[in-house]
């Protein structure tokens, strides 16, 4: 019955026959119908989009719209890269991201071996909920919580080092505390939820392989090192390609809410220079121009990424 | 624990510092909330007199909470968030599945090209501008939709419900169609009671979206008055003084340190996603698990 419903409609015939494609499409009607929700908001919210790319080859104009606004060809383009600005925001962008696949990954692989050797079910249970718990809380939280550690004159931190004669720091609006911030609350928020996808490859590893290893004399650590660790490579792999993929986008909403004008310097990314300019300077052009910029290295770096994986892993993301 | 080894000295000895380590873990993820939590309730008196540290506060006073509750801000973005999420979630939660289920039946003429047309939403985008403009184009500038339509399907919740889909077995459906139901009915009757643990966990993912929402929030409103509840904690915490992002006198809050204030409204912030999401993980784990496989 793998063939599902067309068969299963046509029994009362007594026999089988194909139907055409007009009378497939009638039978299902209702499964069509069912779709239009959800097809429509993909072509408004995500097509549509794709075609207003345009505005990046204009001088949009407010007032006039897309199709009124005159065209400028590759002007905002050109605008962009000989921008001094711009090659600032790439070597941000591309270095937070490079630091998160750095000091970011590590941190859940090594939480779910160390979860995997513990046989006390509720003490697992028990750091697994508490861990994964800020993987739900938003950014502005975070920030928040940040805040009542290092703000000045009053944070935990601030009051504790003054307190110790180590002088005021001001980590919040400090550039090069910038970077390790960002990361380092990055580890507390998500370490514990990008673990379960390693506990799940370890759980799927065959018991009989630990056996036969210890038959063969392995120890512990022999285990680990042959048997464990082989079993999350592929996982691991995949990820450090899926990220390298996303190198362009270093985390907007966590990067926006920590940036503030004295961290410009090492803060500005692609995406809040987009922001500031476009949406709260209302000057969409050169902006956008940066925005297709992104999208198409996006694009071309995921389908590169995942050829990669491919090669890699066996299978890719799709 | 899969390993098989005797336990030597030095066996335990691993095994005890694991323990400590993902203790230490377990705290430091736990205290800055605890920590939160303890300095919105503690007369700010007692903080500084302890140099912002206190483990167990010996006095304590609901002033920042009462103050909060009595604002009209605070209480005005918590209705707005919540109807954002309850409101935003039953949208969400009914439009992918609407297009989940077909999407999940292999026979469906044109399904193909439909999902190739979603997948590729996920590789490339028109990014941050012309979304904008889209949303403008489309009137929701200025009202609490542009916090639900422009997110109303994310295509990883989509696919991980198109995959659970497909893995019901077709025999109930069919033995369903068999005895006279449409496919509204099917969908209704027979596959959603099914489907529970999926609902949960998307509908965990969707509603902690929506409550966490804030790009929406500075993107598209400009009234104040819609703003959610994460907008009105943003700029609580970078302003100095919060009499005026609460729109109450200063005298009325005279009192009250800024800093109460802020921590008492992060951890009303926090607060429900504490609550809910401990009793969702058996389903969200799973669900994650089905998201990681490609779909």
């Amino acid at each position: 019955m793998s063939k599902g419903n067309a068969q299963a409609a046509d029994v009362s015939g007594g026999y089988v026959h194909q139907p055409s494609l007009r009378s497939k499409i009638w039978r299902y009607r209702w499964l069509y119908v069912f779709m239009i929700p959800g097809i429509l908001y993909y072509l408004v919210y995500h097509y549509v989009p794709m075609f207003g790319l345009v505005v990046a080859f204009q001088d949009y104009n407010l007032m006039k719209g897309v199709t009124g606004s005159a065209w400028v060809g590759w002007d905002n383009f050109r605008a962009v890269f000989e921008s001094p600005d711009f090659p600032q925001l790439m070597k941000n962008t591309v270095l937070l991201s490079i630091y998160r696949l750095v000091f970011g990954m590590l941190p859940d692989l090594l939480l779910a071996l160390m979860l995997n050797e513990i046989r006390v079910r509720w003490f697992k249970k028990t750091i697994q909920t508490l861990t994964y718990g800020p993987h739900f809380l938003s950014w502005i939280i975070v920030y928040g919580i940040m805040f009542s550690f290092f703000a000045p004159g009053s944070g935990l931190v601030t009051t504790f080092f003054r307190d110790m004669g180590w002088g005021d720091i001001d980590a919040l609006t400090n550039s090069e505390l910038f970077r390790p911030m960002l990361v380092m609350t990055d580890i507390w928020k998500s370490t514990g939820y990008g673990a379960i996808i390693y506990l799940a490859a370890l759980a799927n590893i065959n018991h009989e392989q630990y056996e036969a290893a210890a038959i063969d004399g392995a120890n512990r650590w022999s285990q680990l090192w042959h048997v464990t660790l082989p079993g999350v490579r592929d996982v691991f792999m995949l990820l450090v390609i899926l990220r390298l993929g996303g190198i362009l986008d270093a985390g907007f909403e966590q990067v926006y809410i920590f940036l503030n004008v004295r961290v410009y310097d090492v803060g500005d990314i692609l995406d809040t220079w987009i922001f500031r300019r476009g949406i709260e300077e209302m000057n969409y052009s050169v902006p956008a121009a940066v925005g297709v910029f992104k999208s198409v290295i996006g694009f071309v770096l995921v389908l590169g990424a995942n050829k990669l994986a491919k090669r890699f892993g066996g299978s890719g993301i799709w | 624990m899969p390993y098989i080894f005797k336990k030597s000295i030095p066996d335990r000895i691993v095994d005890a510092l694991i323990i400590v380590i993902l203790s230490v873990f377990g705290l430091a993820t736990l205290f800055p909330l605890y920590y939160v939590a303890v300095v919105s309730i503690t007369p700010y008196t007692e903080v500084l007199r302890n140099g912002g540290f206190l483990l167990l506060p010996k006095t304590f006073t609901w002033d920042a909470y009462k103050a909060i509750f009595n604002s009209g801000v605070v209480p005005r973005a918590l209705n707005v968030t919540i109807f954002v999420t309850l409101a935003g979630t039953a949208l969400n939660l009914m439009v992918t599945t609407l297009l989940a289920y077909p999407l999940s039946k292999k026979y469906l003429p044109g399904r193909n090209a439909v999902l190739m047309g979603i997948v590729f939403t996920m590789l490339f985008s028109g990014g941050l501008i012309p979304t904008f403009l889209t949303v403008k184009a489309t009137g929701l500038m200025n009202t609490l939709w542009a916090l639900i339509i422009p997110g109303m399907v994310s295509t990883f919740n989509l696919l991980v419900m198109k995959t659970y889909f497909e893995s019901l077995p077709s025999e109930i459906e069919e033995a369903s169609k068999v005895d006279g139901c449409s496919d509204v009915g099917t969908l209704l009757r027979i596959v959603l009671p099914l489907s529970m643990p999926i609902m949960a966990t998307l509908g965990l993912f969707y509603g902690v979206n929506h409550w966490n929402a804030y790009f929406g929030g500075i993107m598209y409103l400009n009234d104040r008055d819609l703003y959610p509840l994460q907008v009105v904690l943003r700029n609580m915490i970078i302003t100095p003084s919060v009499s005026q992002e609460l729109s109450v006198p200063q005298s009325q809050l005279s009192a009250l340190p800024p800093e109460s204030i802020k921590m008492a409204t992060v951890v009303v912030a926090i607060a429900p996603i504490i609550a809910v999401y401990p009793f969702l993980q058996k389903y969200f784990i799973k669900g994650m698990l089905l998201g990681a496989v490609k779909g």
